[in-house]
């Protein structure tokens, strides 16, 4: 996903003159291709997270487009002032990538376990909130960040993600559900890479089930989750985030603002699959903690409504 | 000289502007706000190239007040140059105006809104750096507390200034000596301020920030290295019960001492 990531980058970089690229020491072997292509609007600020911030909102203001970059919560949580308030009440351009979401470094320990980000950014007015399933979405998103004059913070996986999308996405319309699998009754939804161990659950279990993807979390789309929340009676998010203020979180905000507002013609079961407020102090690899915090889909899920 | 008698007559108005919103809105820091009062009126009056019909002319100076509480003296500023009406300063602290009490970028020739402490100097870092990636000749002025020097964020962008040598980019520390809950030197001790600046690759200059043919001579040194100047100030310069009072840092002035302020300022 990061490579793709980078591809991206790259190919828009060659686009528009604009795009800039700030790292915070990190991304060896990943950002070298931007680095030479384009010297002059790549920065290595060093190990200073909040510096590269604000570095990154002064260049908006003066219409650059930079990407700050980072692993896991160093572009985000060390920073998260200088997010909100230079950048998103600046309203600027600046778009911040993180890698490793969720577990994705999970044996280097508890201080790379990136499960709280998405809940803290998704409450920053004017800041989009993606968590891209596969290179695919990544790509769209990269693309859709630079031509979009408003912040937008993107989570990576890794690196070696399959494809879920079988083609490019065009056309996305931010907030939208995007479907990979089409079946009935219930739903499972997700943002970021744990989406495609969903795919796979139900396509080994041949399970009566749609499978859709969030590439985008906040703005969400209400119009299309309208539409998803009157086509289900039961609906299953899963996500690698705390269970407080992710994707679940948001997915139930809105189904309570529909019903609110007179537009669903039923309310769907929501049964949410998150972290349950508890660090993980053990190391393990993203497979193992994923299973240890029962961030898993089970054949009774799909059995009893 | 008759420049010198404009940067009095500036700095005076600054503080008399600044005195009216603090007492109509019964704000708080006054102090902090009159320390910096004479090197604003340097920046508006001599140094800063600017167009106040025309705030976002691309070829300004950038200036970024960084301690975002003293804000009273730069909306002052702005006001004096027209930037906006003078008249919009008797809205100061009122509801549902953009003259908030912490610089707020929605007005006519704010750069950036700030008001946490730390922040201003990075934003700036990326300004300077995009006027040498565009090879323009703007340059980005950013004013720091003293008290503000406490946050770490500051010297991850003074590490950036040296190593990219970024001389388009002039650093001010307002040295009034007094930060939220005491002497600077006892809430946390700054110095020996110079050396840490020397040691970091930058050039420190050291001026009475009060005089301005020294704070206007700073501004036009050359330098190899990228400058931080340090002004020596007063904090509630200008009115004798304020000066070096911890005190004027929350309060403000009732009716009588109101007059009396005034009375002093109007000398």
């Amino acid at each position: 996903m990061r490579t793709a990531f980078v591809k991206q980058l790259v190919e828009e970089a060659r686009l528009n003159e604009k795009v800039f690229f700030l790292v915070a020491d990190l991304g060896y072997n990943v950002v070298e291709d931007f680095a030479k292509e384009f010297p002059d609007r790549f920065i290595n600020v060093g190990i200073a997270e909040q510096n590269m911030a604000g570095i990154a909102a002064g260049l908006a203001k003066e219409g650059f487009i930079p990407f700050i970059y980072s692993i896991g919560n160093f572009p985000t949580l060390r920073c998260m002032e200088q997010i909100r308030y230079d950048i998103c009440y600046h309203n600027l351009n600046v778009n911040i990538v993180a890698v490793g979401g969720g577990y994705a470094y999970g044996s280097l320990g508890t201080s790379h376990h990136t499960t709280e980000e998405l809940g803290m950014l998704r409450t920053i007015p004017t800041l989009t909130v993606c968590a891209p399933a596969d290179p695919i979405e990544s790509r769209m998103l990269t693309t859709m960040a630079v031509n979009d004059p408003t912040p937008f913070y993107i989570r990576l996986g890794k690196n070696g993600e399959k494809a879920i999308h079988e083609k490019s996405l065009e056309n996305y319309q931010i907030g939208e559900p995007l479907l990979v699998r089409k079946g009935e009754t219930t739903a499972v939804l997700s943002t970021g890479s744990i989406g495609i161990d969903n795919l796979d659950f139900i396509t080994e279990n041949n399970i009566n089930a749609s499978v859709y993807t969030f590439p985008v979390i906040k703005p969400l789309n209400k119009e299309r989750l309208a539409q998803l929340f009157n086509s289900y009676k039961k609906i299953i998010t899963v996500e690698e985030h705390q269970a407080s203020a992710g994707f679940g979180s948001a997915i139930l905000e809105c189904l309570n603002d529909l019903q609110e507002e007179g537009l669903l013609t039923g309310i769907p079961k929501v049964k949410r699959i998150a972290i349950k407020d508890t660090f993980t102090s053990v190391a393990g690899s993203q497979k193992f903690l994923k299973e240890k915090n029962g961030l898993i889909l089970k054949k009774e899920y799909f059995t009893a409504y | 000289m008759m420049k010198n008698e404009n940067y009095i007559r500036f700095a005076k108005e600054i503080r008399e502007k600044v005195l009216e919103m603090i007492h109509r809105a019964k704000a708080s820091h006054i102090g902090g706000a009159f320390s910096m009062a004479d090197i604003l009126s340097v920046l508006y009056e001599g140094v800063l190239n600017i167009k106040p019909d025309e705030p976002q002319w691309e070829n300004r100076d950038r200036f970024i007040l960084s301690k975002g509480h003293a804000c009273t003296a730069l909306y002052a500023a702005l006001a004096l140059k027209g930037f906006f009406a003078k008249e919009e300063l008797a809205t100061y602290g009122q509801d549902d105006v953009r003259l908030m009490s912490h610089t707020n970028h929605k007005v006519p020739g704010v750069e950036l809104s700030t008001g946490s402490l730390g922040h201003g100097l990075s934003v700036a870092c990326g300004v300077a750096v995009a006027a040498k990636v565009k090879k323009k000749n703007w340059k980005t002025y950013c004013l720091l507390s003293d008290g503000e020097l406490d946050e770490g964020s500051n010297w991850e962008s003074l590490l950036f200034i040296a190593h990219h040598k970024l001389t388009n980019l002039i650093t001010i520390i307002d040295y009034n000596k007094i930060q939220a809950l005491g002497n600077t030197n006892e809430v946390m001790n700054l110095e020996p301020l110079t050396t840490k600046f020397l040691a970091f690759n930058l050039t420190p200059i050291e001026i009475d920030g009060h005089n301005h043919e020294e704070i206007e001579k700073a501004f036009l040194t050359k330098t190899d290295n990228p400058k931080v100047i340090i002004a020596h100030t007063i904090k509630g310069k200008g009115v004798d019960f304020m000066e070096n009072s911890l005190l004027w840092h929350y309060r403000n002035p009732d009716d009588n001492q109101f007059v009396e302020s005034m009375k002093q300022l109007s000398k």
